[in-house]
């Protein structure tokens, strides 16, 4: 090997950086906060109009605004902030060099024109399709053109992934087996690698039959190889997050798993089971069998779930171990009242963690099972979920992290910090509120994607509980809210970028971001070796058995009052 | 189950437990990971949608 690269080392972690994965970061993660910026605007736009009082755009601008929204946040957004997430499992923590950065460049260069053309053509207006683009409404060819491209640069960066921790390996840059967060990261490229084959087996057809090229495209056919991607994807989201929430714990903290063994089983669950739930969006579709959608729903499902079911305790249970060793042992829960509620790396990854299970966890199993399905399935109930989990799950642990790489990779300060410490509980709020809201306007019938609640223009009257109404416009409220904290993040992460001080070494010692031994603890294999109580944990895993069991049963219930059988 | 703890083989390895080896592989994860979900979500699906009768 004779070629040198260039690292500096992290004088808070000791870790080596290499300084193409520094620069891949930092382009990664700035072009995925401009696109939750534009993304998010379009979201506001979306729940004003369906806010009746205001009912802000009108029909035409309201599906290009959802379109818009759905793209920019769920696909560009997320998958940007993903891929900076990639390089920072595998070659920071790994110690290691990015294999042939000039293809990581090109697959950043195909995301972004891709990204670019894709919104381009729902401005332009004729691509007003949803993310979903069903056929057959036909979107213009550059729309699907676009999301093609983003994905062939996705793909590129999944295996500049695998590249750089299968060199890493050979290099021994680490020793033994993948630090936790590296194996999670591992689990959502995996993942993805099936989501984008699915994506390409679908979309390419759809992009000639939008150039005449290809004369039909079966519409079942269609949504069963789209949700292999669109549902997919989710799952990328949910492994990566998950691997956020240990990073944090660990830099933060110090914190380290409490067994490698069962969280690395847990993200074995995910790759073997988690894609499958897929069929859940055609859970009402009569040409696929019941056997097809139970097993692939319940049997497989279940299992994923347990996966994030044994993250939700370990999680948790990390961070109560690693804070009860640093002296907050009194009662059942001092370690949490103690926890750093004002740093906002802590508080976006915690309430992440809380909203992720509460809401979209116990939403997301419960309506994926067929029979209750058909309570909500198409009403404003999905979106309510999953903003639960995409929005306070995903986003907002994304969000968390950035409040590490920006002192760490991009070596700034956080300015703003007073508006910093808040924007995590405004932002995390907010997304709680939305997701509740839809899901109470769904659960009394309320249709997604709808413009006209009211259907003032159909032939017959419907009525529309007073309930729904008021649903809808507290939907506006915490809209307003969720907004806000959105915006704020993107104020003070652009601007910690472009003015914040320098953090040389001195800046680091003087006012580290990362605890002693977070280093350590982030980028090694190895689990907790004393074996704490976790009695805090318990209680609050005990209470999410018991909301999930209320919460099913209720939904049984209602279900036997829509349909009564005699 | 196997003793592995610390025993050697013929080949002078540790006697890493089959699971872990399995996690410490990350190409086969890859291939379990995307062969599950092509065999058991798309392919079976697909079938079952390509043996929809067609209407007259
Ligand atoms: C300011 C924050 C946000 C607000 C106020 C908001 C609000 C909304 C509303 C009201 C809808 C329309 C539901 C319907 O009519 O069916 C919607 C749809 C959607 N949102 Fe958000 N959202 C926000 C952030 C996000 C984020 C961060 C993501 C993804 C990470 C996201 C993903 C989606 C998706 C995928 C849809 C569905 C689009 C479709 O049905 O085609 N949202 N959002
Ligand atoms: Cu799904």
């Amino acid at each position: 090997m004779a070629k040198d690269f260039k690292f500096r080392t992290c004088p808070e972690t000791g870790l080596k950086v290499h300084s193409q994965a520094d620069a891949l970061i930092k382009a990664n993660a700035v072009v995925a906060v401009v696109f939750l910026a534009i993304g998010g605007l379009f979201g506001l736009l979306v729940a004003l109009t369906r806010w009746p009082a205001v009912h802000m755009l009108d029909a035409e601008l309201f599906y290009l605004a959802l379109t818009a929204h759905g793209a920019d946040v769920l696909v560009f957004w997320i998958i940007f902030f993903e891929v900076a997430v990639l390089y920072f499992a595998s070659a920071i923590l790994l110690n290691a060099r990015i294999v042939l950065p000039k293809i990581a460049w090109l697959g950043f260069i195909l995301m972004l024109v891709g990204a670019l053309m894709a919104n381009v053509a729902v401005l332009q207006g004729e691509s007003s399709v949803m993310f979903t683009s069903y056929v057959p409404m036909k979107a213009a060819p550059h729309f699907y053109l676009g999301l093609i491209l983003f994905a062939v640069g996705a793909l590129l960066a999944v295996g500049i992934f695998f590249g750089t921790i299968l060199t890493a390996k050979k290099e021994k840059t680490y020793e033994g087996s993948l630090p936790l967060v590296t194996f999670g990261a591992l689990t959502a490229a995996i993942i993805a690698v099936y989501t984008i084959l699915s994506g390409a087996i679908i979309l390419v057809p759809t992009f000639l039959w939008s150039l005449d090229l290809i004369p039909h495209i079966d519409s079942l056919t269609y949504k069963l190889i789209w949700w292999g991607f669109g549902h997919s994807s989710q799952q990328i989201n949910v492994a990566t997050h998950v691997s956020i929430w240990y990073a944090t714990a660990a830099l933060l903290l110090g914190a380290k798993p409490l067994s490698e063994k069962v969280s690395r089983g847990a993200f074995l669950l995910y790759i073997l089971f988690l894609q499958l739930a897929s069929a859940h969006h055609l859970l009402v579709e009569p040409g696929v069998s019941s056997s097809w959608k139970i097993f692939n729903t319940s049997y497989a499902l279940y299992l994923a779930v347990l996966g994030s079911l044994i993250h939700g305790l370990s999680v948790p249970g990390a961070i109560e171990a690693a804070q009860r060793k640093r002296g907050f042992n009194k009662g059942v829960f001092e370690w949490l009242r103690k926890a750093p509620w004002g740093n906002p790396a802590f508080s976006s990854m915690f309430l992440s963690l809380v909203l992720f299970g509460f809401l979209g966890g116990i939403s997301g199993v419960t309506m994926g099972n067929e029979q209750i399905n058909l309570i909500i399935h198409n009403t404003i109930y999905v979106p309510g979920h999953f903003h639960a989990t995409v929005v306070a799950g995903t986003t907002l642990a994304f969000m968390g992290i950035t409040y590490l790489v920006v002192p760490l990779i991009f070596q700034r300060e956080i300015v703003m910090k007073g508006l910093a410490r808040w924007q995590p509980y405004l932002f995390g709020l907010g997304a709680a509120g939305i997701s509740l809201f839809m899901m109470g306007a769904g659960t009394i019938g309320i249709a997604r994607r709808h413009w006209d609640i009211t259907f003032s223009d159909a032939p017959l009257t419907v009525d529309v509980p007073g309930t729904a109404f008021m649903m809808m416009g507290l939907n506006g409220v915490f809209a307003i809210m969720a907004t806000i904290g959105g915006a704020i993040y993107v104020v003070v992460v652009v601007a910690s970028i472009l003015f914040g001080a320098k953090r040389d070494e001195a800046a680091c010692k003087a006012n580290p971001v990362v605890t002693a031994g977070g280093g350590e603890a982030v980028a090694s294999y190895g689990a907790e070796e004393e074996h704490p109580n976790l009695s805090g944990t318990i209680v609050l895993v005990t209470l999410l058995f018991v909301t999930f069991v209320l919460y099913y049963y209720v939904n049984w219930k209602f279900l036997s009052e829509v349909w009564p059988l005699s | 189950m196997t003793d592995n703890s610390g025993s050697t083989n013929e080949n002078g390895d540790e006697d890493i437990p089959f699971m872990q080896r399995l996690l410490d592989n990350p190409l086969l994860l890859l291939v379990i990971g995307v062969a599950s979900p092509m065999l058991l979500y798309t392919i079976w699906g697909v079938v079952e949608v390509a043996l929809i009768p067609l209407a007259n």
